[in-house]
């Protein structure tokens, strides 16, 4: 069943990919982050900032539409329930009548306004960024699913990399066509390269995720 | 129905028309109306010869034994195309299996007998053409029964029919086809002899629509599914705000699109738009996205919903003009501030949003012109089409196409879209052109059911019933500024604001009931069941409260209060109660029961319905429905109407549509909200009360008691009273 | 413009049209099948729905240029599949219609449900059928076709 999924993952995990050297990285330095090695660990802390960005672009709408606790995905800027009934079905694909795929082709159809990327679908509630009021998941618990590899269709460092460097509907999110007013979807905060390297540096610290309150 | 049918009506409904037999041009023969004959002339082969147009046919039987049967009404979705044939059929004694139904295009003979003009509205197609159709149905089956007797050489008498066969003595017997000839020289009957219920073979059965098998394998041809050749489509860019005009435009990029014919500026009924007509709708659309238009909406009102509702709700702490003045309004002032409760409700604009898009055909070849118009209102769409093109009303061939839906929407005081084609049809003369309102002009396109505030106040007695009653409703008046106004105001209450209120069941002794009628720059239109949306929903939640506080059962109290007229309510409240006693008495946990009735369009309904919540919303798990709609015609279709109509009340609970700055805040289905599957009853059992009164009408009474029903049960569950829609937060 | 090969019902049928126009207008006026409805446009209320490939698609939102060569079958064509015709048969029997408008689209989502799954639930019925607007509000004999239809199947 997971390797259905895989593309799934993809999209997500491809989200974290990401920045390094985004300069307004260690902005939050706030986050509850470290304990002490953090402090002294130059390579750590680096590691935590990138999480902070990846994180920043995970849960932009382009990528936490898809990444409901609920049973249905979400749209738009503003992150409303998507119209007309959407659920998310068995495989997070929909259910027979009503697929994902009833509207979402495997490219965008700018001329009706409907984003499409190859095997459009939600990703799986393991990789939920929110909690079930749609408000989106603390950075560390985010961090966490991540990395949880019964969680993450069971990829390591390495595979969490590829997947925001590759995944197509990772990859969509940088190119997410026009709404049906004509004007251009909004895109992720990093650009995909910031995304990939700030992934990077994350996964070259060994993934530290900031600590749970 | 083993009684006879109480049916007093005066036989001679059509006073001014006369019945005509005459062999059809490709044969068979046509029972017809002809009207405002010279005093001298009878009915009778002596007509004068059937015309082109307009027609006048209402029967049509062909020599292949097929049976024809107009439609003087628009089918929308009501069943009138099944239902009206069958009373004719069963005065005739067709064989229903023969029988073809036809839309009657615009025509004299096909007005509505008690309106006057050719219409769908105000549930009036069974109701008023009852009596015509069984008529004509008898006259029919007279003529061809002297036909047979007279070549039988027998007395009328001596025959009965059944079946589209004639049968007389000795075995002889005759189909309704072979008797063409001879029928066409009889003189139509003067008296004839309707049947008794009990005689009935098909009024009264459960008929299954003519039109499903057309309608569930794609070949149903609606309005919108028009293909003439060389026909042209065209789209109107509307301006944003009503009444405003094309300060200046740059069509460019619109006219380098490859198949775009023209793009013109027209007037509006209110206003100017501009006009883009292509080979294609896709073409066409494209276009008109990329016309760029300054409008100058300078000087007109730009319509607020949250100033309006300042507004109303100010308004509303102050009397209207008077609609009813029972009793003391002063009785009300001397009931202590314990027994009293002070309500203020809101009510938003409503589109009706049928799901075929309103569109019109229209070709323009000078001195004639042909239109096709899923039309509730033909005579008034036909002069619409006429004034605009220079034409008599006759000189416009006005065919009435199937509508998918219409509730309201295309019976349109001003014929705003038919002007539109008749203005770009007069353009493209000689070349039809079918216009085509996207859904995103027809969300922002005006036309709703006008937002509402109602206050009430009410001063409940020692024995928990109303005492005293102040009712204040604002909202804009329907019909003020058309030629409907002289009938529907009286003493500046516009009557379509108040019903349900003003004229209400129940017995309150002191009952003040007053209107006012701001006016707002956003057109308004009639709404499924009218006033009777916003004003059964006041009524049935405060009756509903009263019964809470007064500690006694929804129904019981319901009974106590009504008029002891008020027959059929009480009927509907006694069936919906006997029906309904099993579920309500095990009720899982978490479930509630509502209840609410209310008669309009004097057909009476009862609901009671079992709710619960989830995912924050109200799920409507079952609805017992009672009705009493007199003579039951087709009780398939009757259950059909009601088992829809309560679903489309439910849109009272979801939709709106709101303005900020003049403009409309929704575009489309995506913002609009309407009722799916999961917002309807899951079940809903309808019971017809049975009755040999004359039948009523179905279309609009099904849809106001679901809301307050509805809301009845959530107070139960929440404790809290619902008094703004739609239900945002429960 | 751009020349498109399309397989409707199973026939192949030639397009030469602008490539971003949406398949329900290819079909309604190039093909001349009006079976299919435009209701809003924008894949909210079903009323378009053919099956590409098998699956029940939104034609208002689906640009010709996406299809490709996979199949399509509209409401006209429907019939001649056994459970599509099952399930018009029960609409009929249920006496399903009123103004009929969507229910094209209504019958091509319950015959994409039915394929799937052979005896729906209330709940299938409501999620499969959840996006298929009815502005008559058929509902309640929509579920019990589905149902009937599920019987004959």
């Amino acid at each position: 069943m997971w390797a259905n999924h895989r593309s799934l993952l993809a999209v997500f995990l491809s989200m974290l990919v990401g920045f390094v050297t985004c300069i307004a990285l260690s902005t939050r330095a706030s986050i509850e982050t470290t304990d002490k090695a953090s402090a002294v660990d130059p390579k750590l802390a680096d590691g935590l900032a990138a999480w902070e960005q990846v994180y920043s672009v995970l849960t932009s709408p382009r990528c936490i539409n898809c990444h409901t606790a609920t049973t249905y995905p979400q749209q738009g800027d503003d992150r409303r329930r998507h119209f007309a009934n959407i659920i998310r079905g068995p495989a997070g694909k929909g259910v027979p009548g009503l697929n994902c795929v009833s509207c979402h082709q495997s490219e965008n159809a700018d001329s009706t306004g409907v984003p499409g990327g190859p095997n459009w679908h939600l990703a799986p509630l393991s990789m939920r960024w929110q909690d079930k009021n749609d408000r989106p998941l603390s950075s560390g618990t985010v961090c966490r699913a991540l990395v949880d590899r019964t969680r993450n269709n069971d990829l390591n460092a390495a595979g969490l990399l590829k997947h925001h460097q590759e995944e197509p509907l990772v990859l969509w999110a940088w190119s997410p066509g026009r709404r049906p007013d004509g004007t251009r979807r909004t895109l992720p905060p990093l650009t995909h390269a910031e995304f990939v390297a700030a992934t990077r540096t994350w996964v070259d610290a060994g993934t530290p995720c900031p600590r749970a309150k | 129905m083993r009684a006879a049918l109480k049916l007093d009506y005066d036989l001679d409904l059509n006073r001014r028309s006369f019945l005509r037999v005459s062999i059809a041009a490709a044969g068979g023969l046509l029972v017809s109306l002809y009207l405002d004959l010279p005093a001298t002339a009878q009915e009778g082969n002596q007509a004068p010869p059937p015309r082109a147009y307009p027609p006048d046919a209402f029967v049509h039987i062909r020599p292949d034994g097929k049976i024809l049967i107009t439609v003087n009404r628009l089918e929308f979705g009501q069943g009138v195309q099944t239902s009206l044939p069958m009373i004719l059929a069963d005065e005739m004694d067709a064989d229903w299996s023969q029988v073809v139904a036809e839309l009657a295009p615009a025509a004299d003979v096909y007005k509505d007998p008690l309106y006057g003009i050719q219409m769908v509205g105000g549930s009036g197609s069974i109701a008023h053409s009852f009596q015509q159709y069984r008529e004509l149905g008898a006259k029919t089956r007279a003529m061809l029964v002297v036909a047979a007797a007279d070549r039988w050489h027998v007395s009328p008498d001596q025959c009965r029919t059944e079946n589209s066969v004639v049968y007389g003595p000795a075995g002889k017997s005759a189909r309704y086809a072979e008797l063409i000839k001879d029928a066409a020289r009889k003189a139509a009957p003067e008296k004839i002899r309707l049947k008794n219920a009990s005689e009935f073979r098909l009024i009264g059965k459960r008929v299954p629509r003519l039109d499903s098998r057309a309608k569930c394998d794609g070949s149903q041809k609606f309005g919108l599914d028009l293909d003439l050749p060389g026909m042209k489509v065209a789209v109107v860019a509307h301006p944003p705000v009503f009444g405003g005009r094309v300060k200046s435009m740059d069509d460019k990029d619109a006219r380098g699109i490859a198949g775009v014919h023209e793009v013109f500026e027209i007037p509006l009924v209110k206003g100017g738009g501009v006009a883009v007509v292509a080979d294609k709708f896709w073409t066409a659309k494209q276009a008109r996205d990329r016309l760029k238009i300054d409008w100058d909406l300078s000087g007109i009102e730009h319509a607020d919903s949250s100033q309006l509702w300042t507004r109303y709700k100010e308004t509303a702490r102050t009397p209207g003009n008077v609609a009813v003045a029972r009793g003391d309004d002063k009785v009300l002032d001397g009931v202590p501030a314990a027994r009293r409760i002070v309500a203020e409700y809101e009510f938003p604009y409503l589109a009706h949003t049928p799901m075929d898009p309103l569109n019109t055909t229209i070709r323009f070849d000078g001195n004639r012109a042909e239109a096709w118009v899923p039309s509730q209102f033909q005579t008034m769409d036909q002069m619409a089409i006429a004034q605009v093109l220079g034409l008599k009303p006759e000189q416009v061939t006005f065919h009435t196409e199937y509508a998918g839906g219409g509730f309201g929407r295309r019976a349109v005081i001003d014929s705003h879209v038919q002007r539109e084609a008749a203005v770009i049809a007069k353009r493209l003369r000689g070349t039809p052109v079918k216009l085509i309102w996207t859904r995103e002009d027809d969300v922002r396109g005006g036309y709703y059911r006008p937002m509402h505030a109602h206050r009430v106040e009410i001063g409940i007695g020692p024995d928990g019933l109303p005492a005293a009653w102040r009712h204040v409703v604002v909202g804009q008046s329907l019909v003020a500024g058309t030629p409907f106004a002289v009938m529907m105001i009286k003493n500046g209450v516009d009557a379509t604001t108040v019903e349900g209120t003003a004229n209400t069941n129940y017995h309150i002794p002191n009952f003040h009931v007053s209107a006012h009628h701001p006016t707002v720059n956003v057109p308004v239109l009639w709404w499924r069941s009218v006033g009777n949306t916003h004003t059964a929903f006041v009524m049935e939640t405060l009756i509903d409260e009263l019964a809470t506080r007064a500690k006694i059962d929804p129904i019981a109290y319901r009974r106590k209060l009504l008029k002891p007229d008020a027959k059929k309510l009480r009927g509907a409240l006694d069936l919906v109660d006997e029906q309904s006693a099993t579920w309500r008495n095990r009720l899982p946990k978490g479930h509630a029961v509502g209840i609410a009735c209310h008669e309009c369009f004097d057909t009476a309904v009862a609901c009671a319905v079992d709710v619960s919540i989830e995912n924050k919303r109200p799920r409507i798990h079952r609805a017992t429905v009672a009705v009493d709609c007199g003579l039951a015609v087709n009780p398939l279709t009757i259950k059909s109407q009601f088992q829809g109509g309560i679903g489309f009340g439910i849109t009272q609970l979801t939709g709106a549509i709101t303005f900020k700055d003049g403009r409309v805040e929704q575009r489309n289905f995506d913002g609009y909200n309407l009722p799916y599957i999961i917002d309807a009853p899951v079940t809903v059992d309808v019971h017809i009360v049975p009755s040999t009164e004359a039948p009523t009408g179905c279309g609009e009474p099904p849809v106001p008691v679901i809301s307050p029903a509805v809301v009845n049960a959530l107070a139960k569950l929440t404790g809290k009273r619902y008094r703004s829609l739609p239900l945002v937060t429960i | 413009m751009a020349t498109y090969q399309l397989k409707v019902n199973g026939q192949s049928k030639q397009v030469n049209v602008d490539p971003s126009t949406p398949l329900l207008w290819v079909l309604r006026e190039e093909l001349k099948m009006t079976g299919t409805k435009y209701g809003c446009g924008i894949s909210a209320c079903g009323a378009c729905t053919v099956h590409v490939d098998g699956v029940a698609t939104r034609s208002c939102v689906v640009p010709v240029s996406l299809i490709g060569d996979r199949p399509i079958v509209t409401i006209e064509g429907i019939g001649s599949d056994a459970v599509g015709r099952a399930v018009q048969e029960a609409w009929i029997e249920k006496d399903v219609v009123q103004c009929g408008y969507c229910q094209s689209g209504q019958i091509m989502s319950a015959v994409a449900l039915l394929k799937v799954t052979a005896k729906p639930t209330d709940t299938n019925i409501e999620e499969s059928m959840g996006g298929n607007l009815c502005r008559c509000a058929t509902y309640v004999r929509i579920r019990e076709a589905i149902k009937s239809a599920a019987e004959q199947i």
